[in-house]
């Protein structure tokens, strides 16, 4: 083959150049590999301690997963603190959903090409970016200490509300946009209102998309312990809440105090508090893939 | 982007047609609420940590100053930027800004070297080198790293990356090194000593700025690489082709026509990633600790400006304590400094755009 190349190619050694590819290529798959391999040791660190806290420690799972927490190792429970995580996720839904969604349908479907719409655009991504702690120092001057709410679940669902409602509004602009315009402009031609035109034709197809957003949304409020911190939790969720005024714990900060222990057993009921806060996320974005997987073959057939 | 169309006067002339457009003109102006809300929420973060804070440093929060409330210097704004120690909660209270703020700078940077050579080279191989089938499977598993709680990568840097992995570095290769170096110390006494000696002291404790380093650099891969791959996947096919047939290898192609055709956009992604690495805040709590210190050494536990907020937060620190106000002076200074970063990324996005419509 050498022989072939002739003298044009004398000064380029081939080898050499496909040595340097090969190489290049192990450095990147290597690369690629680093973010896998401590996936892997994080889930197996929380396995692992999670099993010690079970065998080592004897937490009893049922005692676990049922009792409120406890200053006393042995006695501590998840459960208040899986309850707080539920009414915060119903409350946070409930704040956000309409407020986002409405946010998303004004500026695809109405919003005129104007500077006050071009600033409110603007400011979605500025908010995506703002640290999630800000929000809760927001919450904590305004609402927990100027209005005198107090550190109570609602405060933390506002402050998750605040988090989430730009996540929910880009995934929803998105789902919106994704509804063909043939299909608004036949509506228009049959005299619908904008409004009309929104509700019985956009919303009802752009509606799977929402909901996964929303869905995704909520998977990233309920790990959130930050704004929570700021707000005011207790140190250990010692009662179950009775409703959106009581104090509380939610699973991402009971875990952060258990963590902050320096008792080994605090260690292993975090570890397995961690597999609980896991298997909701997990559900949340099972449910999540099935809506959009559904709604993609729906999409498919309605297109054939 | 919208099409109101202008109803006539009415073929039918029936009441429900203006009853429609009289709903629709009211929904409009509901949704528009909505809209504003988003707006609101801005401008409520920066009302309320400027007025909070200037309670911090004039004695009286703006709302009360316009109410006629005294002022006095309480903390100057010499000693907030030039101080070297920060405790505001002590007895003998001191409030320079500074060790807490280079804690989260050395976070940042040392954040970015984890996660910027590792995210590209990662978003390389998926655009330019991966097979469909590898693409499909790796991009999700990174995507679940992005997805996971910072609370669980806190506990991670706890119970596994400070004991296992920055004690094993301490134990096993700096403290050894360190004795292997006091051994020859006599061929450069001057030189090698102090180092020795330094190797031969580390010693990690329950938090250390290396751990929190490889934790917020971690957790911040995704970021540089999902978004680095889109930049990457958006330069023009054209331009590889023209490459491959000049007899480029892929790694010619990689290095000198996709990274500096998606330049704008890889940039951008560096700079979400480092706003994220600073605003980033119970990983780096749980693995750097909270000892304002101002040093490098990447085994001492040092104080973020985050890891101030959560350690102040946790005590029961009264309205109108300077513990209190202090939060809204860091709160401050950490939005304004993530602000800044969005802006720029915002701006590099545009740009990317502009390049290839």
């Amino acid at each position: 083959m050498s022989t072939q190349r002739g003298d044009l190619f004398a000064d380029i050694d081939l080898g050499r150049e496909k040595l340097i590819n090969r190489l290049f290529h192990g450095l990147l798959v290597a690369a690629s590999l680093f973010g896998l391999v401590i996936l892997v040791l994080l889930i197996a660190d929380v396995i692992w301690e999670s099993y010690q806290g079970l065998t080592t420690f004897n937490i009893d799972p049922v005692q676990f997963l049922t009792e409120p927490s406890s200053s006393r190792a042995e006695r501590a429970g998840f459960g208040a603190s899986i309850v707080a995580s539920l009414w915060l996720m119903a409350l946070t839904a409930v704040l956000a959903f309409a407020i986002a969604v409405g946010c998303a349908i004004y500026l695809v479907e109405y919003a005129p090409e104007t500077r006050t719409t071009r600033l409110i655009e603007a400011n979605l991504a500025n908010l995506a970016g703002v640290p999630s702690i800000v929000y809760g120092l927001l919450v904590l001057a305004l609402i927990v200490n100027d209005a005198g709410l107090g550190s109570v679940i609602l405060a933390g669902a506002i402050a998750l509300a605040l988090l989430i409602v730009p996540i929910i509004i880009v995934a929803s602009i998105e789902a919106i946009r994704a509804v063909p315009s043939s299909v608004r402009d036949g509506s228009y031609a049959m005299g619908a209102t904008t409004w009309q035109t929104v509700r019985q034709v956009v919303l009802p197809q752009a509606m799977p998309g929402i909901l996964t957003g929303t869905i995704l949304a909520l998977a990233r409020a309920i790990g959130e312990t930050a704004p929570l911190i700021m707000v005011g939790t207790m140190l250990h969720a010692t009662r179950y809440p009775s409703g959106p005024l009581s104090s509380f714990s939610a699973m991402p900060t009971q875990i952060y105090n258990w963590t902050y222990q320096a008792d080994r057993m605090f260690n292993g009921l975090a570890a397995l508090g961690i597999v609980v806060l896991l298997v909701f996320l997990v559900v949340m974005y099972a449910l999540a893939g099935y809506l959009r997987k559904k709604y993609e073959t729906e999409g498919s057939i309605t297109n054939v | 982007m919208s099409t109101e169309p202008q109803s006539g006067s009415g073929i039918s002339g029936d009441d429900s047609l203006e009853d429609a457009h009289e709903k629709n003109k009211r929904v409009r102006r509901v949704l528009f609420g909505c809209a504003t809300v988003t707006v609101v929420t801005t401008v409520a973060i920066f009302l309320v940590l400027f007025d909070n804070a200037a309670s911090y440093f004039f004695g009286a929060r703006i709302s009360e100053m316009i109410a006629g409330g005294g002022i006095e210097r309480t903390v100057t704004f010499t000693e907030f930027f030039t101080g070297t120690r920060w405790a505001p909660d002590h007895s003998t209270p001191a409030h320079g800004v500074l060790p807490i703020v280079w804690g989260t700078l050395a976070i940042t940077i040392g954040a970015g070297l984890v996660s910027i050579p590792i995210g590209t080279a990662t978003a390389l191989y998926l655009s330019e080198y991966a097979n469909t089938e590898t693409r499909n499977k790796l991009k999700p598993l990174l995507e679940v790293l992005a997805g996971i709680p910072t609370i669980v990568y806190g506990y991670f840097a706890v119970s596994f990356l400070t004991p296992v992995v920055v004690g094993g570095i301490a134990s096993n290769i700096i403290n050894p090194t360190g004795a292997w170096l006091e051994s020859v110390s006599f061929l450069a006494p001057f030189v090698i000593e102090p180092v020795a000696e330094w190797m031969m002291g580390v010693r990690v404790g329950r938090y250390s700025l290396l751990a929190g380093i490889l934790v917020v650099g971690t957790m911040t891969i995704p970021m540089v690489s999902s978004i680095s791959e889109d930049a990457m996947q958006a330069v023009p096919d054209d331009l590889r082709n023209g490459a491959y047939a000049l007899g480029a290898t892929k790694y010619q192609v990689s290095l000198r026509i996709v990274l500096p055709a998606a330049v704008s956009g890889i940039f951008a992604s560096y700079i979400l990633a480092l706003s994220r690495a600073i605003g980033e805040t119970m990983a780096v709590t749980l693995a750097a600790g909270f000892n304002a210190n101002l040093t490098a050494n990447p085994f001492d536990e040092i104080m973020t400006m985050t890891a101030y907020l959560v350690s102040m937060a946790r005590g029961t620190s009264a309205v109108g304590t300077v513990e209190y106000q202090s939060l809204f002076a860091v709160g401050l200074l950490l939005f304004l400094m993530t602000l800044s970063m969005n802006l720029l990324n915002d701006r590099m996005k545009r740009r990317f755009q502009e390049e290839y419509r």
